[in-house]
């Protein structure tokens, strides 16, 4: 299968040869190249996942049993919020940032990200913002405890914390947005000759969707944001209806730039799931361009599907009807998905290495978040289901079971190619069956907490909900391992794995496989020819 | 849900499910159960309501579920490379992906139907015998009895956590949750000093708002949950059929008592509600003569 080398004068290069800067500054504080910011990214949200993974430890520590046995109610709220914003803002979306900066270059044959240094300045907000949003825990009256969805007026009865948090939010979103630019300019601009838009693998059509997704809405939270700040400094009166505003409008304003927000947090993840079942199925993605459009229609749809977020506010019966049917209409292309996938894997030739079982497990446990979701848009029971524990498994199923899991997947998928070295598979697949006991242990049952009626962000409950609580806390602590597990896995990995070959997965194809692992630190100096044989969809009729 | 248990082991679990709802249900008590999996189908038409939506996706999702991960299931241990299997090379089949573009299509619609005409009934507040006024505040509820066949009551009151569940949810109380008990119910965080008294077979309407900051009103058997916002105002209507007495909680983060805020609604037979409303207003009528309008009375 890898008779080809296509960047032929590369083949023979080791990493020590490739021309990298030298010293820990220049190597990584002002590099421009996508592959070391690609990694920094990671990096990165490795060590926010590991963070906002201990506050999760804090709050099911205290959900453990019923009565307050460690933190006080008001830390506890602040441990829910900061979990939130450092899981989304710091830990899921800088790693697919991270993911495409790899990848995207390599996946389309271009030498480097289109705007390499504010790529660089795009990665090195995220340090500062994250410091300043977790310095607020340290402040008088500490973080903030309105929930992340910083609805007022709660959010506003903060200290000083409001704006510090504000401040973290605007930069972040400064980030995103220059990302999102970068990665659009790259994917349209720097594709290798030949490397047509319906021949690019899915990972780089689901970033380019995703990257305008966050161009249309993060100005938007960052708009909300502003507001509030005005409203709690500056004496404006945007949410506040004593002075002619109105707080649920900043619910909608929020929803806006938090439907699609969460559609940024997962088209990524079936980007990366397209590329790996392809590869261990050995057999072409089925309908590919049936996935683009799926894509693009999920992307649509999440414009207008906001206020299901809100069926509790009083809206007219209309709005509610509405928000009813586009939601439920999700489901269509995110079915097309899932049965795009399990026709894949039908009549292949499967193999089950590690980024395969994350890729199969995600399609499994995100399909059943997918479920509790459509079950969430039926408006009638929502009214029951709303802000309850059944909401908080809807969203973890779908962000950790998906989201992370793909992550994890693709980690593992490309860590050969960025490394030039294997990990070990018998621990790999461990890392994945801990994982599946764990997390299910840790999430299905709070489907049947919210049921059975417990509210979520609630620090101490009727001694009813004690059992499935204690199970749920003992999920916790095994998912607390995790980190620790793919951190020595990958290390070992490192210091100790075997090389890896050029194609590295035997049913791998793309532009990514035909450069040499470890990938050299400059790729696609020159464009490489693309030829239909080396790309996973090649042929543009399917 | 009956209905839709089309197949024999859809109709065997559907009826273990149900056996334990009505199990929860026949207990007289609307605590949460230990262990409880299911929502229950509560007391009012609205919540059968939502207990029927849910009931119906739950299927469908089920159904679907199994057909999607049998599939996948099948295929994994039927073509795997170590039993010699040759992967084929087709990645495209119209007909199929119409068929499953368009089957789900119709499964919504018929999801949407009957929850269309559920939403359409909820939204009729008019012809209430009863007007209650919810107001949230942090962290307590008040309870404003605003006319009662056509007539305005003047009864209102304050309803807050019990003094039980609070001394003992205090950090460190050193107390057991499980001894805060009323009979023989354990109703730790479920319980207040005074509870809202409503009558049954009556249609109450609800008109909610909050004090500072948002709060949402929420009692399980009722079927549904809505927002109290500050300077807004959200109706909501319920027809309890049955006496009892019903437990919620707030269900919006409110701040730092968020979860110290519960709800009890008392629900009694039309002649006992009268009296008990007759009670409260002549308790009420010196109690304004000597302190004129001083609503918030602290004991509620």
């Amino acid at each position: 299968m890898a008779t080809h080398a296509a960047a032929g004068h590369h083949a023979d290069h080791h990493d020590d040869h490739d021309h990298k800067p030298q010293g820990f500054w220049n190597r990584w504080v002002f590099t421009t190249n996508h592959k070391d910011i690609g990694t920094l990214y990671l990096v990165f949200a490795f060590i926010m996942f590991c963070i906002g993974g201990a506050m999760s430890g804090v709050i099911r520590a205290e959900l453990m049993k019923p009565g307050l046995q460690l933190v006080e109610p008001y830390f506890f709220n602040q441990m829910t919020t900061v979990h939130a914003l450092v899981m989304i803002f710091g830990g899921v979306m800088p790693a697919f940032v991270g993911l495409g900066n790899w990848m995207i270059p390599l996946q389309i044959g271009a030498p480097d990200m289109a705007l390499p240094r504010m790529n660089n300045w795009s990665f090195w907000i995220m340090p500062f913002a994250f410091t300043v949003l977790l310095l607020t825990l340290f402040l008088p009256g500490g973080a903030p405890a309105g929930g992340w969805t910083l609805y007022p007026p709660l959010s506003l009865q903060g200290g000083s914390s409001v704006a510090f948090a504000i401040f973290a939010i605007h930069m972040m979103g400064i980030s995103s947005i220059m990302g999102a630019i970068n990665i659009i300019a790259t994917i349209l601009n720097m594709r290798a000759p030949g490397m047509d838009l319906l021949k690019m693998p899915l990972f780089v059509w689901t970033w380019l969707i995703t990257a305008f997704l966050l161009i249309a809405v993060m100005p938007v939270l960052a708009g909300a944001v502003t507001m509030l700040l005005t409203d709690k400094f500056f004496h404006t009166s945007f949410f506040n209806a004593a002075g002619g505003g109105d707080p649920v409008m900043f619910q909608h304003i929020f929803w806006f730039f938090g439907h699609p927000e969460v559609y940024i947090m997962i088209l990524p993840a079936f980007g990366v799931v397209s590329e790996i079942i392809p590869t261990f199925s050995r057999k072409p993605l089925f309908g590919y361009q049936a996935m683009v459009y799926a894509t693009a229609s999920i992307a649509f749809l999440s414009f207008i599907v906001w206020a299901h977020h809100m069926f509790t506010v009083g809206m007219p019966l209309g709005g509610e009807l509405f928000f009813m049917y586009a939601t439920m209409m999700i489901a269509v292309p995110t079915g097309v998905k899932v049965f795009n996938w399990v026709s894949t894997m039908w009549k292949g030739s499967m193999s089950f290495e590690t980024p395969m079982l994350w890729a199969v497990g995600f399609v499994i446990l995100f399909t059943i978040g997918g479920f509790s979701g459509l079950m969430l848009a039926i408006v009638p029971a929502d009214f029951q289901y709303h802000d309850t524990y059944f909401v908080v498994a809807h969203f973890h199923y779908v962000l950790v079971t998906g989201a992370l899991f793909s992550i994890i997947a693709a980690v593992y998928y490309w860590w050969p190619k960025w490394t030039g070295k294997m990990y070990s598979e018998k621990w790999g697949k461990f890392h994945f069956w801990w994982t599946i006991v764990f997390v299910n242990l840790l999430f299905f049952p709070q489907h049947f907490l919210g049921l059975a009626g417990m509210p979520r962000r609630i620090p101490d409950y009727n001694v009813a909900f004690a059992d499935w609580n204690f199970v749920s806390s003992i999920g916790a602590f095994g998912m607390l391992c995790t980190p620790v597990f793919m951190f020595l896995i990958l290390w070992h990995s490192k210091k100790h794995g075997p090389a890896a070959t050029q194609q590295v997965w035997e049913g791998a194809h793309g532009l990514e496989w035909t450069v040499p692992s470890p990938a050299p630190h400059h790729t696609f100096t020159e464009p490489p020819v693309i030829r239909a044989q080396d790309l996973a969809h090649g042929d543009p009729t399917h | 849900m009956k209905s839709l248990a089309t197949t024999r082991t859809g109709r065997a679990v559907s009826a273990a499910l149900l056996a334990l709802a009505v199990n929860i249900s026949c207990a007289a008590s609307t605590l949460p159960a230990r262990w409880q999996l299911n929502m229950t189908p509560g007391v009012t038409e609205t919540a059968r309501n939502a207990y029927t939506a849910h009931m119906i996706v739950l299927w469908v999702c089920v159904v679907i579920g199994i057909i999607v991960f049998g599939a996948m299931a099948f295929a994994m241990f039927k073509f795997r490379k170590s039993k010699g299997a040759v992967a084929a090379q087709w990645s495209h089949n119209t007909k199929a992906e119409v068929i499953w573009t368009v089957i789900p299509i119709l499964i919504l619609v018929a999801c949407a139907y009957p929850a269309t005409g559920m939403l359409i009934k909820q939204a009729d507040t008019s012809n209430a015998a009863l007007t209650v006024k919810i107001t949230g505040y942090q962290w307590k509820w008040r309870y404003e009895y605003l006319d009662y066949e056509g007539k305005p009551t003047g009864v209102n009151f304050m309803s807050k956590l019990d003094a039980d569940s609070d001394k003992t949810r205090q950090l460190k109380s050193g107390l057991d949750p499980h001894a805060v008990k009323v009979g023989s119910e354990a109703t730790y965080l479920l319980n207040v000093d005074k509870p809202l008294v409503l009558p049954t077979n009556a249609k109450i309407r609800f008109v909610v708002t909050a004090d500072d900051v948002i709060h949402s009103w929420w009692v399980p058997a009722l079927g549904w949950k809505t927002d109290a916002i500050p300077d807004i105002i959200n109706d909501a209507w319920t027809l309890i059929e049955q006496p009892g007495t019903y437990r919620g909680q707030c269900a919006e983060l409110c701040g730092q008592d968020h979860g110290f805020m519960p709800i009890v609604v008392e629900a009694k037979p039309k002649a006992e509600f009268d009296q008990w409303l007759a009670a409260q207003q002549a308790a009420a009528a010196p109690a304004a003569a000597t302190a004129a309008p001083a609503p918030a009375a602290p004991q509620g």
